[in-house]
């Protein structure tokens, strides 16, 4: 798509991130950890499985921090690179990995906002090099789906939809 | 930008509905909300006013179904569209793999309409995206009101198109929804323009709301290949 800044990686990357991220809920004790790209889609999500929906929970967090960052503009700030919101209960941190995706950790008492944020800035520093390696590699355009500008794509969206 | 997971062969991809205030965005999410089957949709979230006027966005993730193997989602956004909230409005537009627009078609609306497009291409340009090489969908809206503009001149001041430079692309292309009209027409001077799809509808009964995506649906899909 022209001018859409479009990204991909690999099975290796993948595997890269999940470690990191595995890592990081180890020595934290913190519930779940996902990453979600700006935009408001889920890239990767390790320990407890959400019990909310994790597409609703992305979009929100992806417009929670562009609303933020332009609330840092406004006050003189280049961003936040990390939010945190308090709950009675579960909190939940979130930071930027390399302008393009949000860390985002939630976690409840069995864990601290200090021991989370020392331990993400961390990972977080580890993932900005994967991800920085990633583009390095180029804005290649995202590989074309074989058979997609076909005409049979048209009645197969046409049946969908009944 | 749609997320393509070739492993588990998933494709996500974000729509965006925008147009002035009151036009009937969040009833189009709420008609496609309420007509879909339960499992084949998440929530319908509304970051909205008391008034129920959306303050920075409405989403809904639907599932289409199968298109060529891969699981195809949906994921529908609309815009604040009050003048007002234009930094929030921009903000939704990150990303963005196909545009409607939901026109007002009363008359004392026009221009109304006809700022929110101007701003919709600023705030596109912004991000370095073209909105003439996307896939974009206009819909205009409460066709049933009696001071409804014709759509002749809804389609003259806010899709009269743009100007078609690849010979490719230089062919008469009849426009489904309107007969007699083109999609991609010459003119007398030798020049080749293009308009985008558009699509009367009714949303608070539904009308064209399902065509609409319908056709933005392709649009987005057949880019991909």
């Amino acid at each position: 798509m022209p001018g859409a800044s479009s990204w991909s990686f690999k099975e290796e990357d993948f595997r890269i991130i999940s470690e990191h991220m595995n890592a990081l809920l180890r020595e934290t004790n913190v519930k779940s950890l996902l990453l979600v790209d700006r935009t408001g889609q889920v890239v990767a999500n390790v320990g407890e499985k959400p019990t909310f929906d994790p597409q609703a929970f992305a979009s929100l967090t992806a417009a929670d921090f562009s609303a933020n960052d332009q609330l840092a503009k406004m006050i003189g700030e280049h961003e936040f690179s990390s939010l945190f919101h308090q709950g009675e209960k579960e909190s939940m941190y979130l930071a930027d990995v390399a302008h393009r995706v949000i860390l985002v950790a939630l976690f409840d008492n069995r864990t601290t906002l200090g021991m989370v944020r020392l331990k993400v800035k961390t990972t977080v520093e580890e993932l900005t090099k994967v991800f920085e390696e990633m583009f390095s590699r180029g804005e290649t355009s995202a590989p074309k789906l074989e058979g997609f500008a076909s005409a049979e794509v048209e009645d197969e969206i046409d049946k969908l939809f009944g | 930008m749609s997320m393509i997971n070739y492993a588990s062969r998933e494709i996500n991809c974000k729509l965006v509905y925008y147009g002035p205030g009151l036009g009937g965005k969040t009833t189009n999410l709420e008609h496609v909300f309420g007509k879909v089957n339960p499992n084949a949709r998440g929530k319908l979230i509304s970051l909205a006013t008391e008034t129920e006027r959306t303050l920075f966005f409405d989403f809904l993730p639907v599932d289409l179904g199968t298109v060529r193997g891969f699981k195809t989602r949906f994921h529908l956004y609309t815009v604040p569209g009050q003048v007002y909230y234009n930094a929030s409005r921009k903000l939704i537009l990150k990303g963005v793999d196909g545009v409607v627009f939901v026109a007002d078609s009363q008359l004392e609306r026009m221009e109304a309409n006809i700022e929110s497009m101007q701003n919709l291409y600023d705030n596109m340009a912004e991000y370095g995206y073209d909105l003439t090489r996307i896939p974009f969908v206009v819909q205009y809206n409460k066709r049933d009101l009696p001071n409804a503009s014709p759509v002749k001149d809804l389609q003259a001041q806010l899709n009269p198109g743009w100007p078609v430079t690849d010979p490719a692309l230089q062919k008469a292309v009849p426009d489904p929804n309107f007969p007699g009209e083109f999609l991609t027409w010459q003119l007398p001077t030798g020049e080749w323009i293009q308009r985008a799809p558009a699509h009367e509808a009714v949303a608070v009964t539904g009308d064209g709301v399902f065509e609409t995506l319908k056709t933005v649906s392709k649009l987005v899909l057949k880019s991909l290949g």
